[in-house]
């Protein structure tokens, strides 16, 4: 599923025009992007938690080439599924 | 951040919606992600990343309180992988 395909599922299901269900769709994607800009921690009962964890810079190595890489420090984004999720899918 | 903000912030982005209504999209946006991923399938949200659902098999594991081995049955997890995008805006 895509998020296109998401959003025509939503318009159906809700009754509502497929601009608006884009408008809330894309709303709530981009309120959590925006959450984890300021390193903050997003749950969503049921459904899960994101946690942004951040990591120090390192020299890595291209394992190709063996040449030597600077890694810099980066902060990304840990998805913690939440139990009546983890429960639906494994068909609890 | 947690659903009510969310819902919150759908809310004031999309005018002539009661909270209550804002409240029941943002809750069938999420059973659509949910039910897709119940069955199996890859939702794949762009600029944001993808959620998908892998199957492990049983393994043997270890209670690490007690140290007994014991078997872990085989599951089905659910992963997310944020996207390029997503990696590149939370690290400028």
């Amino acid at each position: 599923m895509t998020k296109s395909q998401l959003i025509t599922a939503v318009a159906k299901q809700s009754g509502i025009t497929l601009e608006r269900a884009a408008i809330v769709v894309n709303t709530m994607f981009d309120q959590l992007v925006a959450a984890m800009k300021r390193e903050e921690r997003i749950e969503i009962r049921n459904f899960g938690n994101f946690v942004m964890k951040s990591y120090g810079g390192y020299t890595g190595r291209n394992p190709k080439t063996g040449e030597k890489v600077r890694v810099p420090p980066k902060r990304l984004p840990f998805f913690k599924v939440g139990l009546g999720l983890k429960h639906m899918i494994n068909g609890k | 951040m947690t659903k009510s903000d969310i819902i919150e912030g759908v809310y004031e982005r999309l005018g002539g919606f009661s909270k209550k209504e804002a409240a029941a999209i943002v809750e069938t946006i999420l059973d659509v992600i949910k039910e897709a991923l119940t069955r199996g399938e890859k939702v794949k949200i762009s600029s944001f990343g993808s959620f998908s659902v892998r199957a492990k098999r049983k393994r043997r594991g270890r209670n690490p309180k007690t140290g007994a081995t014991l078997e872990i049955s085989a599951r089905r997890v659910l992963t997310f992988k944020p996207s390029q995008v997503l990696k590149s805006s939370l690290n400028p």
